[in-house]
């Protein structure tokens, strides 16, 4: 099966190195960034370009290194891909650029709604797109003669009606591993339910509300219907168990799709069954209960001129159109021209359409999503009650962002 | 020893020979599990299906047409060029382990001798040293690291490695010297060497076990080290641990597992022609030392 | 041995602890005294792929001066330490005061994050330590006993649980324990419960960590007490067979006192190591039902805003914790070491 996968690699990097051969840089680029095949796609067609070094460091790790590594002076790295959620750290520490005189020079061909504005002042340029939306299967819902949810209330309902069937025990399936995981579904599950995370115009929590209640009592009716371990799957595990027939609805990221429906881990049965659909709302809201998230790179503050230059340029390149070929095509959802989608993109491509919120780019964000990922799975236990557990994480909170000085 | 069996009333081998199957089969089975499990696919090996497909190979025979498969070790050994790892992986271990026991045996052999307090207070402080949570120390080392330059050098993981690990390499030595009478070296002293001609010409010829000894402790450690080489080593000087690693995955993309356990499984058979290898001297160097501590 | 030359000797040793070791616990420990300054926050209109929405961001401009001019941030002495994410001063006092039952005091405090730590870490550390060092202890008695052409094999297959990377060791034991692995379908048929899932509860997740570490610990015991078991006197042990001592009395007076230094040894590292529990509780994903002050550490660090100042209190109070520990020991040392 691979063997076929390597082939097509090699042919890709001969048919890449022609491609890619006009990129012409001034300096040297040096980038940190997540590790999947996306990212690899970006940073080689990055490393095409000649007339300086080009190297790139890509591992799971890289949020706990690239803030060091660009605080030098000069930074170790020129560039940070980073998504929605992780630029605000960059932000705050003030270690990027703003890229507006550099877009000016060299990137007026780059789409505006690539461009990532914060006050007027270009900080990033986004390339991909991802967001969790519901995959079923489609086999099973014909069999009990329901349509395609789009809503939780259905997704419950339907998830009743399979147990009853005696098709599968625990249908429902989540991301819902305490700790980020568990976090990022009561994210999605409050901006479904229309909530606010903070005091308007400060950095105040306020989750312990009606919606928070509510969310919070939606995902407990879920996980009625889910595997008892629910808290220790994260998207690995609900995939797995997706993939071994256990599970038929999940909310599940984009860019997991694609390894669910191709033809390694299941049986025939299940993979060709598996379908996307957009994302889901609940309580009769019309915001879908997920977010949208967005990959981008950013250009480092403290290194020279011709580096900065030769780092747009060469990252340019690296989510230029060029780099779409048929391998590439299908590791994402590109946000480039030329990108054509694929049916396991519907999902990412329906949520955008929805109207989903972005994930928020707030400087205390990343400080609530810690909180929430430690204190939710109490009440998931049933140890504690809905408020108590929101009240927890808005302690947590307020004691880590009294910490970082959002709060006095 | 082996006599001491003969002399067993049969209960007492009976009772040896449970103990010792119960352990073996507790201590092995996973690993036994692994290497067979290696073989397969991921959906068997991992089934949340029926854990006794990874026995059968459903999936294994549906995706590679046979019932075992190398597509695991041919990925993590070819397709990720495991081996640059791997490789990197002996240059960490040799220096660790030479630069560890060279500082350690100097610095035990003095603790073991010195009559005075200071002594005692110093292994005291190595001991709290040891208390220090290591993520916390590499989050303190990156900042600097970064500003000067030493990031991503295998010279810098090595050398961390070695003073992380030097306060259970002093301890372990300095018991072992202390087994050595000192008369020995003192001896040696009053025939007219120095401190360190007498450590060299005459602690050195009989120290080895000792040595060895804690020179697998020290190997293990950098072998299996993960929280040191993940953060400070870039990519070209990665070693094995943070390279399994990246086989396994993210949030939002899956990894290649079968990757990870392949060539996990693969590392271990050098691993064990070297116990085969050292293991009379494991024994002898305790046997030297820590008797009594 | 001389001032002089002891200095030599123990010199690199020196430099590398103090360079990578204590000048970084000493950053951590003031590091752990400082809180970011007050950061001034703007609203601003941020625009991204999806559309552009209202929100905000820190004035960089407004603090610059003021984290030139002390880059550690501001001093907030033992704030860090006494706020809900750690000793929780305010918390505990609140609570001792509003609750009337000893029962009901204690659950509360259990909700607290340090203190639902500390509830796990003990009881970890007090289960494994003494297991780890009965079961090395019977293990290299056993494996003493074999025929020598067996005991390379044996030495090799009971180091195994420590060689192997927990990354991927813990990986496969816990699908192993999955309510579908092969160990999880072995104990619900034990148990007669097809719903018995180790995961989903929380007593089960502590005792399958514990399990897990001692399994995983007990080879370091093993190997120094087996090497210790070398040494034993034969000429002592035939003198308690001629006066008549069985197999157990010769263990019980023989070999147990002339391998109570060993103890000494294995107790010291591994009260440590298990006071520092982290590796299984993330390996397992067990951290909805057991965290550690380790634990907590690294979830500080892991986040996308990195708590610093949180972390390094929280190292702080495990070296406390750390010394605390060990003391009964160390004083026993240095009881031993001043005799001398």
């Amino acid at each position: 099966m691979f063997l076929k996968k390597v082939a097509l690699t090699s042919a890709m990097s001969i048919i890449a190195g022609a491609a890619f051969a006009e990129c012409e840089i001034p300096g040297n680029v040096s980038i940190v960034g997540n590790e999947f095949p996306a990212i690899h796609t970006v940073a080689e067609g990055a490393a095409a370009c000649t007339g300086g070094e080009v190297k790139a460091n890509l591992t799971a790790d890289h949020q706990k290194i690239n803030l060091a590594g660009m605080q030098g002076n000069p930074a170790e790295y020129s560039s940070a891909i980073i998504a929605n959620s992780s630029i605000v750290a960059l932000m705050n520490e003030d270690v990027i650029r703003p890229l507006d005189d550099l877009v000016a020079e060299y990137g007026q061909d780059i789409p505006k709604n690539q461009l990532i504005t914060i006050d007027g002042n270009i900080m990033a340029v986004a390339f991909m797109a991802n967001a969790q939306t519901l995959a079923y299967r489609k086999d099973v819902l014909e069999e009990i003669g329901v349509g395609v949810p789009t809503t939780y209330e259905e997704v419950l309902e339907a998830a009743e009606m399979i147990r009853e069937a005696d098709i599968s025990e625990y249908p429902v399936g989540g991301a819902y591993a305490a700790g980020w995981n568990l976090a990022e579904e009561f994210v999605n599950m409050y901006l479904g339910h229309g909530g606010e995370f903070y005091v308007p115009g400060t950095a105040e929590a306020s989750i312990n509300n009606e919606q928070g209640v509510a969310a919070l009592n939606m995902m407990k009716a879920l996980t009625e219907y889910m595997n008892p371990d629910f808290l220790t799957h994260d998207s690995n595990a609900t995939s797995a168990e997706m993939e071994a027939g256990n599970v038929m609805l999940m909310n599940m990221w984009g860019s997991r799709m694609g390894v669910l429906m191709d033809d390694e881990g299941a049986e025939e049965q299940v993979y060709t069954n598996i379908t996307v659909a957009g994302p889901l709302t609940v309580g009769g809201g019309s915001t879908p209960a997920s977010t949208l998230w967005w990959d981008g790179w950013t250009v480092a503050k403290n290194i020279s001129d011709e580096d900065a230059a030769a780092t747009f340029l060469a990252l340019k390149h690296g989510t230029s159109p060029a780099i779409l070929n048929d391998e590439t095509m299908s590791q994402a959802v590109w946000m480039i021209e030329g990108y054509t989608p694929a049916p396991v993109n519907d999902g990412v491509f329906a949520a955008i359409a929805a109207g989903t919120q972005s994930y928020p780019m707030l400087p205390y964000q990343g400080l609530l999503h810690t909180a929430l990922g430690d204190n939710l799975s109490d009440f998931l236990l049933g140890k504690e009650s809905a408020e108590q557990a929101l009240a927890d994480t808005e302690a947590a909170y307020t004691a880590a962002a009294t910490e970082k000085g959002f709060l006095q | 020893m082996s006599s001491t069996l003969k002399r067993q009333p049969p209960a007492v081998t009976f009772l040896v020979v449970s103990i010792l199957a119960i352990w073996m089969l507790l201590a092995a089975f996973p690993f036994l599990w692994t290497l067979w499990g290696s073989f397969k696919v991921e959906g068997d090996f991992f089934s949340k299906a029926d854990w006794a497909n990874a026995l059968r190979g459903t999936l294994t025979q549906a995706e590679t047409g046979g019932r075992i498969t190398g597509d695991g070790y041919y990925g993590a050994w070819v397709q990720e060029e495991f081996w640059r790892a791997a490789w990197n992986s002996i240059i960490v271990c040799f220096f660790v382990v030479t630069i560890s026991l060279t500082l350690g045996t100097l610095g035990g052999y003095a603790l073991a001798r010195s009559t005075y307090r200071y002594a005692f207070w110093f292994l005291l402080a190595a001991l709290i040293f040891r208390a220090m949570p290591p993520i916390t120390l590499v989050s303190g080392y990156l900042p600097v690291f970064f500003q000067w330059n030493l990031w991503g050098h295998t010279a810098t993981t090595i050398i961390v490695l070695v003073a992380i690990n030097q306060p259970f390499t002093l301890w372990m030595l300095h018991s072992f010297f202390k087994n050595i009478p000192a008369e020995l070296d003192e001896s040696a002293m009053v025939d007219g060497c120095t401190r360190f001609q007498a450590f060299r010409n005459v602690i050195i010829p009989v120290m080895w076990p000792g040595v060895i000894t804690t020179g697998l402790f020290s190997f293990l450690l950098a072998y299996n080290d993960f929280a040191v080489t993940t953060m400070l080593l870039s990519k070209e000087n990665q070693t094995m641990i943070p390279k399994v690693a990246s086989f396994l995955g993210t949030t939002q993309t899956k990894g290649n597992v079968m990757f990870a356990v392949s060539s996990v499984v693969s590392v271990t058979a050098p691993l064990f022609l070297m116990i085969m290898f050292f293991q009379r001297q494991i024994v002898g160097g305790l046997t030297a030392g820590a008797v009594k501590g | 041995m001389k001032h002089r030359s002891f200095f030599w000797f123990v010199l690199p040793s020196a430099i590398a602890m103090m360079l990578f070791i204590f000048f970084p616990i000493i950053s951590v420990i003031i590091q752990s005294f400082h809180v970011e300054h007050e950061q001034v926050i703007r609203a601003v209109e941020t625009c991204d792929l999806f559309g552009c929405k209202e929100s905000t961001t820190i004035d960089q401009e407004a603090t610059a001066e003021l984290r030139a001019e002390r880059p550690l941030g501001q001093f907030a002495g033992l704030k860090t330490y006494l706020d809900r994410n750690h000793i929780a001063a305010t918390e505990v006092a609140e609570t001792w005061n509003g609750t009337n039952s000893w029962r009901d005091f204690g659950a509360q405090m259990l909700n607290l994050p340090f203190y639902k730590a500390m509830g796990f870490t003990l009881t970890y550390t007090f289960v494994v330590t003494p297991l780890v060092i009965i079961l090395g202890f019977i293990i290299a008695v056993a494996v003493n006993s074999a025929t020598k052409a067996l005991r390379g094999p044996l030495i090799f297959f009971s180091l195994l649980p420590m060689m192997i990377t927990p990354l991927v060791g813990a990986l496969i034991l816990f699908w192993m324990v999955d309510a579908r692995g092969i160990i999880g379908t072995l104990l619900q048929q034990l148990a007669g419960d097809p719903d018995l899932s180790v995961k989903a509860s929380t007593p089960l997740m502590w005792i399958m960590l514990m399990v897990y570490g001692v399994w995983h610990s007990a080879p370091f015991a093993f190997i120094v007490y087996y090497a210790g078991l070398q040494t034993v006197s034969q000429d002592t042990l035939e003198a308690a067979r001629v006066d008549g001592a069985n197999r157990w009395l010769q263990i019980r007076h023989v070999i147990i006192p002339h391998l109570l230094p060993l103890t000494t040894f294995i107790a010291l590292m591994q009260l440590m190591d298990n006071f520092r529990v982290f590796e299984p509780i993330v390996s397992f994903a067990a951290n909805a039902h057991a965290t550690s002050l380790s634990w907590a550490i690294f979830n500080d660090l892991g986040g996308e805003t990195r708590q610093l100042s949180s972390a390094a209190a929280t190292s702080v109070l495990t070296i406390i914790g750390v010394a605390i520990l060990l003391s009964p020991v160390l004083v026993r040392t240095w009881r031993d070491f001043d005799r001398k």
